[in-house]
């Protein structure tokens, strides 16, 4: 058992296996996390490193609290602040954290594949904590953690997500996971917001909002990324909001004991309303704290697997 | 110039054994006295030198990509004898003194003949009409804004008109910018890689708009590297009902696929980009039933620094010269698809038809242009061998079938690996 890659580069690199044993090892971390002891020793003596191209609130400090309840040395870099910012290449930036006995990098970037591309030129093991519109791992991890929690499996439920489709890195990484896990999973979002082929990773593709959403276990909520918006892909926000959220009517065409998701940060009126957000099927909040479990397990797992290669 | 005298080549066509004797840098029925080279060509077989109608030289401008000597001579080990090299160098290719420096360059560093074609456009802005005449003048032997497209129906009519002044050839890269501001080939993998995509209507609606223009003007145009079904479909049919239009893609269109970039490997990252195996088959079938005039390289030399890095940020292009030859026999011959000498044609009559050249025969008093190949030897081509300055290439470490093993260039010996 265990990971077999040195790096967590998406969950296209994951088996259901893996996906599985880090839901159960974050179940024990937040156990830990929710103790009054938060201390662990499980990486007493190594080094985890945050390098963040783009900005984050709850991924980071997750992270970087994960690695110091686990005992860890923490560090981060963002490109402010840094010699990113004296134009830097990300090769150089990343082969500097490694050169210092860096065990793991937590990288945040605009580029998709740019965790991958440095994967295999660092001895430090790579998490993608989001690569421009390719993964979000680890987000998608504490999504399926969440649902987890509350049901027991992820086989067999059924899933709608909704948004901005096109520039999401967590959709993708959420229809990658949930499919492999055997549920199933219907996103819709303005056309224009709709990739070509999302179908072809193993969702089906709605007409509308309602449509997905009907009959739902959960129904996740998607961030509109009006800073990665080059063009208008629709015509105005109140437009948006008002065929595209999820209000309390479309939510209760999903099945009545539904559980709402979104991954944060959310623009309240747009994707959905504050009532939404707040009303009691909506679990965003429990996922922030799950995201510190998710992430600990994560750490927990690559750092185990990289003990083992050292005695081997 | 040296007497030189090739015995017991096979000759691609016929297939027969002939001897072949070059003085003076042309082909002659036999020397005026003894050969100072005896070159012999047992088990090897003999072609016109091949004929590059699409490639990137760098210089001047961009010298630390290539340059016009480390350029030809991966030119020559690629078994090409004449090249024409695309004007986006800095300064632009748009003015008669630009011309002259690179054929004077040429003239005293290149492995193969070097052909200029001149920007349509001043400074490849796309909006005014380049001095095309006094760049005729000089040498030019087209006229092309490649890397992008000829910017507007109006400027496209106007090239044309006055093109056809000079009898210039113009040649279009055809892309529609306002819907290709991506990375890949816009599709299923593009979407699961996160990528930006470049959509195949992108080539096709331009590739309509320019030979709707040319059937208007009743004048030709060239369309550059094809790489879509339905673009060669559009083609086959302008074709048919009379239209000048003549086009060419490259090798990696018929040999390679979008599903190369799922490594997110830059040297798999060109513009157009790799399509589908629908449309690398179809790329096939149009060499095959002649809808594809040409087989170019698109030689596009990058820095490391250019290519190491992120895919969207990573520039646009690959090296092909040293290539093209074996992918092409690889691909095409060996595969059954397309016959030696219909393939030679696309790399040597075709091109030299289309720009005027005069070159791409084996006939008397022509310019001694030769590849000599074997065409039963396999190879890994390497990083170690690679004779340009650049090694952007997606073929290291693929194994070719046709290896060349001789070039030779008005009479010179410019490639030679059997001493």
């Amino acid at each position: 058992m265990g990971l077999r890659n040195k790096d967590l580069l998406g969950l296209k690199q994951l088996t259901a296996e893996e996906i599985m044993e880090i839901l159960d090892t974050a179940k024990m971390m937040k156990m830990v996390l929710t103790s009054g002891n938060k201390k662990t020793s499980h990486l007493q003596g190594k080094s985890v490193v945050t390098l963040f191209y783009e900005n984050s609130t709850r991924t980071r400090l997750s992270f970087e609290l994960a690695s110091k309840y686990m005992g860890s040395a923490s560090a981060n870099i963002t490109t402010s602040g840094s010699s990113v910012n004296k134009g830097e290449s990300l090769l150089d930036t990343a082969r500097t954290i490694d050169m210092m006995a860096t065990d793991i990098i937590i990288m945040r970037h605009s580029q998709s594949g740019a965790p991958h591309y440095l994967a295999p030129r660092v001895k430090a093991s790579i998490v993608n904590a989001g690569d421009g519109m390719n993964e979000h791992p680890t987000q998608a991890l504490l999504d399926m953690f969440t649902l987890y929690e509350k049901y027991g499996h992820i086989d067999g439920l059924k899933v709608a997500i909704c948004g901005d489709l096109y520039h999401s890195r967590v959709v993708r990484s959420n229809v990658i996971g949930l499919t492999k896990l055997g549920a199933t999973v219907s996103v819709a979002g303005p056309r224009t917001m709709v990739p070509v082929g999302l179908d072809k990773m193993g969702c089906t593709v709605c007409r509308s909002v309602s449509e997905a959403v009907k009959d739902a276990d959960a129904v996740m909520g998607l961030r509109v990324q009006l800073e990665r918006q080059q063009k208008s892909l629709f015509p105005s926000v109140a437009e948006y909001a008002r065929f595209y959220s999820i209000n309390e009517d479309v939510l209760k065409l999903a099945k009545p004991d539904a559980y709402l998701l979104h991954p944060g940060p959310c623009n309240h009126g747009v994707e959905l309303p504050t009532s939404v957000y707040d009303c009691p099927q909506s679990v965003i909040n429990e996922q922030v704290t799950n995201g510190v479990a998710v992430r600990m397990a994560v750490l927990y797992l690559l750092m185990a697997r990289r003990n083992q290669n050292e005695k081997n | 110039m040296k007497r030189i005298e090739i015995k017991n080549a096979k000759h691609y066509c016929s297939g027969e054994k002939i001897t072949v004797y070059i003085e003076n840098g042309v082909f002659t029925d036999k020397l005026t006295g003894d050969a100072d080279e005896i070159i012999d060509a047992e088990g090897l077989t003999l072609f016109p030198g091949l004929i590059d109608m699409h490639c990137h030289l760098r210089e001047p401008g961009f010298e630390y990509r290539e340059d016009i000597k480390s350029g030809t001579a991966s030119a020559a080990k690629g078994g090409f004898t004449s090249v024409c090299c695309m004007p986006n160098t800095n300064p632009v290719c748009d003015n008669a003194a630009v011309v002259e420096g690179i054929l004077r360059k040429a003239d005293q560093v290149a492995s193969c003949h070097v052909y200029p074609i001149g920007a349509a456009s001043k400074k490849l802005e796309g909006k005014e009409i380049s001095e095309m005449g006094l760049m005729k003048e000089a040498g030019i032997v087209a006229v092309s804004d490649d890397g992008k497209p000829i910017a507007t129906a109006n400027l496209l009519k106007k090239v044309l008109e006055y093109a056809s002044d000079f009898d210039l050839p113009v040649l279009n890269h055809c892309e529609e910018l306002s819907i290709a501001e991506g990375a890949m080939n816009e599709g299923a993998i593009s979407t699961a890689l996160g990528l930006r995509g470049i959509p195949a209507i992108a080539e096709e609606i331009m590739i309509s708009r320019d030979i709707q223009t040319a059937e208007y003007l009743d004048m030709p145009i060239h369309i550059c590297h094809v790489s879509t079904k339905k673009g060669i479909e559009i083609i086959r049919q302008a074709k048919k009902r009379g239209v000048k239009v003549t086009c060419e893609t490259c090798p990696h269109y018929f040999s390679l696929t979008e599903e190369a970039c799922q490594t997110y490997d830059t040297n798999f990252k060109m513009n157009p980009p790799l399509r589908t195996e629908e449309d690398r088959l179809a790329v096939i079938e149009g060499i095959k039933d002649g809808t594809i005039d040409c087989i170019v390289t698109d030689h596009a030399p990058h820095h490391i620094d250019e290519k190491d890095i992120e895919f969207s940020l990573a520039n646009n292009g690959i090296i092909g010269f040293e290539t093209a030859f074996a992918v092409g026999y690889t691909y095409l011959v060996k595969t059954g698809e397309v016959s030696l000498i219909d393939m030679i044609k696309t790399m040597t009559e075709n091109p030299s038809r289309i720009l005027n050249l005069g070159r791409g025969s084996l006939g008397k008093d022509m310019s001694a242009d030769v590849m000599l190949a074997d065409l039963s030897q396999e190879f890994v081509y390497t990083k170690e061998e690679i004779r340009s300055k650049a090694a952007n290439s997606p073929y290291i470490g693929t194994k070719l079938t046709g290896r060349v093993k001789l070039t030779i260039a008005g009479g010179k010996i410019t490639y030679d690996e059997l001493r």
